[in-house]
């Protein structure tokens, strides 16, 4: 009973060792990314403000309807498509793959926006 | 159609020589409760006091009234109080002196789309004096389930998204659906499916039955730069072009506004709801507030007359208050 403690606390401290070194390692390369991002677009005045965004691979992106009317946002390429914003309410997608997203909100469809992801 | 000569009759094809003096003087007066017959050929305008004065042939045989954008569910400050503009408007309906035999509502019935929202209209129109309501859907009422309560609720026997024509004294009625499928950066749509069933939906009819086609989102070009159009409506207009008498009645922009063309009446209405700013005369589209004392004069209803034998319908808009 006693050396299988003693070998337990053995492991559990080679263990802490370990993470303390690899701890370390993970600080270092930690530091040298990117932390991912969220990037808002705000829905006002039947119009997307910012129309177009650019962000890099990664970057989550929250849409909020500050409008007195409902909205949605819809990818035309069919990536994303939200459920109906109504005022206050918000939709976020992470873009993980690099490229042009145009979108619309598809009840007033002349409110067009684009993400474009480097 | 482009914006110069729409309010010109270049077609006279009718022979109706509409007298275009008489014709501003009633569209002046429209919305301020004007009664504008056709008679001869020539738009007469009658204040709604003379109207006792007329005989019952003035009336028209058949009466019935246009109500449009309740958007239930709205509660923003536009109109804390839909409920209450949309029981105005019942009342209205209910003081009218021809009673309309139905109505029919343009669409934006909801707001979101939900079940009680449908409900609470449903309630409150059961209080007009016409029973039989006849639908389009707006926009607001096919979100989330591409059009699939809606046409559980109001759709039975209609074609497609909820398209479908009747019949009433001579009088055809078409119902059309232009807020499905809609397009980034588009406007309202009809698609190939509703226009190939217009086509033969009017294909053997005599020339001369009134037409009367209502859908939610304007059938002409009233302000593309806010979506207010349907970009295959002249594919339509063209299936009609045949018939002496053609009203189109639309909701939408939640004004009244009006334009003839040859021997089409393009009418919209007001909104029981909330108003929304002229073409341009804002950033956007959306609700417009007004001080609080002046909102129902800014939602209405409308109120259509026809008189066998005359060409036009008698197409009257009266506001809230």
């Amino acid at each position: 009973m006693r050396r299988s403690v003693s070998i337990a606390v053995l492991l559990a401290a080679i263990g802490m060792g370990t993470a303390r070194l690899s701890g370390g390692i993970g600080d270092f390369t930690a530091s040298a990314q990117q932390k991912p991002e969220t990037v808002e677009v705000k829905i006002d005045n039947f119009s997307f403000g910012p129309a177009e965004l650019t962000v890099s691979a990664g970057t989550t992106v929250t849409w909020t309807n500050r409008d007195d009317i409902p909205h949605t946002v819809v990818s035309t390429d069919k990536v994303f498509k939200s459920k109906v914003l109504d005022t206050d309410e918000k939709f976020s997608f992470t873009f993980t793959q690099v490229g042009s997203f145009p979108y619309f909100c598809s009840i007033h469809p002349k409110m067009t926006g684009k993400v474009v992801v480097k | 159609m482009t914006a110069k000569k729409e309010d010109q009759l270049l077609n006279d094809h009718n022979h109706d020589g509409i007298d275009r003096r008489g014709f501003l003087k009633c569209m002046a007066w429209a919305g301020t409760g004007a009664l504008c017959v056709m008679q001869g050929g020539v738009l007469k305008s009658y204040a709604l006091n003379r109207i006792p004065e007329m005989g019952p042939e003035a009336m028209g045989e058949l009466s019935f009234v246009q109500i449009s954008d309740s958007h239930m569910g709205f509660n923003k400050a536009a109109n804390p109080d839909v409920v209450g503009t949309l029981k105005a408007a019942v009342d209205k309906i209910n003081g009218l002196a021809t009673p309309p035999e139905f109505m029919l509502h343009t669409g934006d019935i909801s707001h979101l789309s939900k079940p009680e929202e449908f409900d609470t209209v449903d309630q409150i129109l059961k209080s007009a004096s016409a029973k039989d309501v006849f639908f389009v859907p707006g926009e607001h009422d096919v979100l989330n389930d591409d059009g699939k309560q809606y046409l559980e609720r109001y759709g039975k026997g209609a074609k497609g998204a909820g398209w479908y024509s009747f019949e009433k004294k001579g009088v055809h009625f078409i119902g059309l659906v232009n807020v499905m499928n809609l397009k980034a950066g588009g406007l309202g749509t009809l698609g190939s499916e509703q226009l190939e069933w217009l086509e033969h939906d009017v294909k053997h009819l005599k020339h001369s039955t009134p037409i009367v086609v209502f859908a939610h989102i304007p059938l002409w070009s009233v302000y593309p730069e806010w979506g207010w159009g349907t970009q295959d409506s002249a594919e339509a207009l063209a299936y009609l072009k045949k018939f002496g008498s053609v009203t189109v009645l639309n909701g939408h922009i939640h004004q009244t506004m009006q334009k003839v063309e040859g021997s089409v009446t393009f009418h919209t209405a007001a909104s029981t709801a909330f108003p929304q700013p002229a073409p341009g005369k804002a950033d956007s589209p959306g609700p417009m507030k007004v001080p609080a004392e002046q909102l129902k004069t800014v939602l209405g209803i409308t109120d259509v007359n026809y008189v066998r034998g005359q060409q036009a319908l008698a197409v009257v808009d009266s506001s809230l208050a």
